[in-house]
């Protein structure tokens, strides 16, 4: 058990070590995103719920290959319709089923369109919010795009770019409106595409200045990028707390969409720097499969529009493996795709540097040129540099297009910087453990080790010998090894364990154990002895534990003040088992009586309160001496009634109230019985003080 | 011999009875009430007891109560006789309406107490 535990250790070092070197790869998209595409967009008895989530499905559908229009065009394209007909559509959604319709590309008539067009043209110069600028504009463009006939151009197009430029603030982010003090990034994407719309629709050119500090508003807007360390750049909000706060995959997915909708109509001539285009992809790259709609949309949609030529196209460079065995000799090769996954241009990507992870020494390699195998599309180096050894080294790898024309085109972002292993099977040689005589040093026994096949030996020492275990390690071209762990443990009979580094030294890993220093430590235990060997490395191949035999120890016996063996470890494991089931112990009730004979003397108890009433009615007792007189037999009356009110509170102290409430009232009640009885008493006595006298 | 001497003695018991009985009849109608009371009282208290006897003393507090509750309204209902009869020349001064008004406040001490021991 101790001995998995302990392995189950060494494997989640592993795990971790190579999980945090193994960052900044970013793959293309590719079969994997088509498959989850096809679960994330399912629509529900052939429609979707909304046109606007009908749109992100068609779109990331086109984008990434995928033919399922014939599926869905009869219901959805009805309802696009029924949408562009009815008066009363609002712009946002009328931009959707527009957005519909051209991928889907339903029979919609001129005159429709012609309606749609004036409608909307009066609903821009009537606008004040940006999200009404932007349906409205949006769907004029996409009207302009689908029926070319309708005139949708915007005679006051410089009043409508200057409202909406009204709106945006000094570092190059917009407000949703303008009684709407928080500004977003997210809005600047918004108002980005809009404003292009608005160049796209202007019946004469828009003025070239308002373009220029369009452009410096973008610049500034990348001012204040996000960046991460692996040179990930996105865009997030500044303001966490926004009323509509948008997460940065929608915020960044919206400032590109309106980055190329710019670069579209100003026929591109804005300077995005290439590396900042290639951080974005990155970004969009780095989330992998996202898990609900709407952010799939957004990944595909946005790199999508980098890769559509308006702005420089990223080259992502990829390793199918960054983990390469030196034993298996195989091969380092390197991918470079466009983010959808299409091929680059002729290019020649150079192994410029190698450097071990833990040193940031010189280069441990020439420069060289990978080879480029067409088949596969992939660049790759035969043999890796003899001066390349186990362990991690970051690779720093360089594109370069062969047309240096294509640079403006493409993105190659310089040097990309990529963690690689490099693994292999260690050999271990001159294993031996050997039982020492401690004042000569002459050797009593040796045996020899086969560390990689697991022999076990058998040995017996007494506290005055020491025992010694030494091997070597060493890689496959030939260097000494020094793996992350080298632990001998010692287990006794009783499971108590002792755990011992090895050192090298030298060539050599040696461990010698002087018994003598470590009776104490041994707690005097003789007896048997497992010896167990552990070597690991993450980039060892044949990393072990592996028992390597017994040793049979003849320990003095203990003084009496030596400290006693610790009781053996609880099993860690069994605190996730059941626990003991816990029994309550209830007292047990009380025997009671029947029920019947209670109840005979309940009417037992009645007997002598009847034969009280005989007795009065058989000794002739009257009311007689009861006072006639109005005020004295009224108080008569209300000191019977007090009596009898004392006692129903009595009843009901025993039934429900607490001992205070029942003070309080009795209190009340005692005063009142006091006045009235004595008044009443008085009166008895002094009619009978006056008949005495008379 | 014998057979005389016992029946000389139920003679004898008979006739102290019937001199009890003729006395008795001359006390005044009131005492002869609280006489009754005091009977009702403590033959009340009894019957719990057997009733106690027979099945155990398991809510004994209640038990308890109920006893006490009997015996002590007759010890009261004792004290409240002697002190209203007139033979007894020490409560002379002392009016019977006030001897009254003395037992009903004891009672409603003393069921205070009882009520609330109840339980």
């Amino acid at each position: 058990m101790a001995s998995g535990s302990l392995g189950g250790f060494l494997v989640l070092v592993l795990a971790v070590s190579i999980c945090h070197a193994a960052a900044s790869v970013f793959h293309p998209i590719s079969d994997s995103h088509r498959s989850a595409a096809a679960e994330l967009f399912a629509p529900v008895d052939g429609s979707f719920g909304s046109l606007e989530e009908a749109y992100e499905a068609l779109r990331s559908f086109e984008v990434l290959g995928i033919n399922k229009k014939s599926d869905i065009r009869t219901t959805t394209c009805q309802s696009v319709v029924e949408k562009l007909r009815s008066s009363s559509s609002a712009p946002k959604y009328l931009f959707y089923a527009l957005k519909v319709n051209g991928i889907l590309e339903c029979t919609v008539i001129n005159e429709v369109f012609e309606g749609i067009a004036s409608r909307l043209k009066t609903n821009v110069n009537g606008a004040s919010s940006l999200l009404e600028f932007y349906y409205s504009i949006g769907s004029l463009v996409l009207i302009k795009d689908q029926s070319p006939e309708v005139d949708v151009l915007l005679a006051d197009a410089g009043g409508v770019f200057h409202s909406i430029k009204s709106l945006s603030q000094s570092d190059g982010r917009w407000r949703f409106s303008s009684d709407n003090p928080e500004a977003s990034t997210y809005a600047a994407g918004l108002a980005l595409e809009a404003l292009s719309g608005v160049i796209e629709l202007a019946s004469s050119e828009v003025d070239q200045s308002k373009i220029g500090t369009l452009k410096s508003d973008i610049l500034k807007l990348f001012d204040s990028i996000e960046k991460y360390d692996d040179g990930t750049i996105y865009f997030d909000e500044k303001v966490v707390d926004l009323r509509e706060h948008q997460s940065p995959l929608s915020t960044t997915a919206s400032v590109i969409r309106g980055l190329t909708a710019f670069a579209t109509v100003t026929s591109g001539n804005i300077k995005i720097p290439g590396d900042k285009i290639l951080g974005l992809a990155k970004f969009f790259l780095g989330i992998g499969i996202p898990g609900n709609a709407k952010d799939f949309f957004n990944q595909i949609d946005s790199l999508a529009s980098l890769e559509s030529n308006k702005v420089p196209i990223p080259l992502v460079l990829s390793l199918p493996a960054t983990v390469l065995s030196l034993t298996k000799k195989d091969q380092l090769q390197v991918k470079v795709n466009t983010v959808l996954g299409s091929s680059a241009p002729p290019l020649t990507v150079k192994l410029v540097k190698a450097f071990s992870s833990g040193s940031k020494a010189a280069s441990k390699i020439a420069s060289q040129e990978l080879k480029f195998d067409k088949e596969s599309g992939s660049h790759f180096l035969d043999v890796l540099p003899e001066s390349i050894d186990v362990g991690s080294y970051t690779f720093v790898f360089e594109v370069v297009l062969h047309d240096s024309e294509e640079e403006n085109v493409y993105a190659t972002g310089g040097s990309t910087q990529v963690q690689i292993f490099i693994t292999g099977v260690i050999k271990i040689e001159n294993a031996e453990i050997a039982v020492l005589d401690s004042d000569i040093g002459s050797i009593e026994t040796q045996k020899k080790l086969d560390l990689a096949r697991g022999s076990t030996v058998s040995l017996s020492a007494n506290h005055l010998q020491k025992l010694r275990l030494s091997f070597q390690l060493t890689t496959p071209s030939g260097h000494a090894f020094k793996p992350h762990q080298v632990f001998l443990k010692l287990t006794h009979e009783t499971k108590v364990e002792h755990i011992f580094v090895v050192g090298i030294s030298g060539q050599k890993f040696e461990k010698i154990l002087d018994f003598l220093g470590l009776v104490e430590k041994f707690y005097y235990l003789s007896g048997s002895y497992d010896i167990q060997l552990t070597v690991g490395d993450a980039v060892m191949e044949n990393s072990f534990l592996r028992a390597i035999g017994q040793i049979d120890l003849d320990l003095p016996e203990a003084p009496e003040k030596a400290s006693r063996p610790p009781s053996p470890a609880v099993d860690p494991y069994s605190k996730y088992g059941p626990k003991a089931e816990i029994t309550h112990i209830f007292r047990v009730p009380e025997k009671r009586p029947s029920q019947e004979l209670s109840l005979v003397f309940l009417g037992l108890v009645l007997l002598p309160l009847i034969g009280f009433f005989i007795g009065l009615l058989r000794l002739g007792v009257n009311l007689k001496n009861f006072p006639t007189s109005a005020v004295p037999a009224t108080f008569g009356i209300l000191f019977h009634v007090g009596i009898a009110a004392v006692l129903l509170l009595y009843v009901l102290f025993w039934l429900k109230l607490d001992l205070f409430t029942t003070l309080k009232t009795l209190g009340l009640l005692g005063a009142f019985l006091l006045f009235v009885g004595h008044r009443i008493l008085s009166h008895l006595a002094s009619t009978s003080s006056k008949l005495k006298s008379a | 011999m014998g057979k005389a001497s016992s029946s000389s003695t139920a003679q004898d018991a008979l006739a102290l009875f019937d001199s009890f009985r003729s006395a008795y009849s001359a006390t005044p109608t009131t005492l002869k009430i609280i006489d009754l009371y005091i009977g009702f009282a403590v033959s009340t208290a009894l019957i719990q007891v057997v009733y106690m006897a027979l099945v155990g003393s398991f809510p004994f507090n209640s038990f308890l109560s109920g006893v006490l509750s009997c015996v002590g309204t007759a010890v009261l209902a004792v004290c409240l006789r002697i002190q209203v009869n007139k033979e007894n020349k020490e409560f002379k001064d002392l009016a019977p309406e006030r001897a009254f008004a003395d037992f009903v406040l004891c009672n409603v001490v003393l069921h205070l107490v009882i009520m609330n021991f109840l339980g």
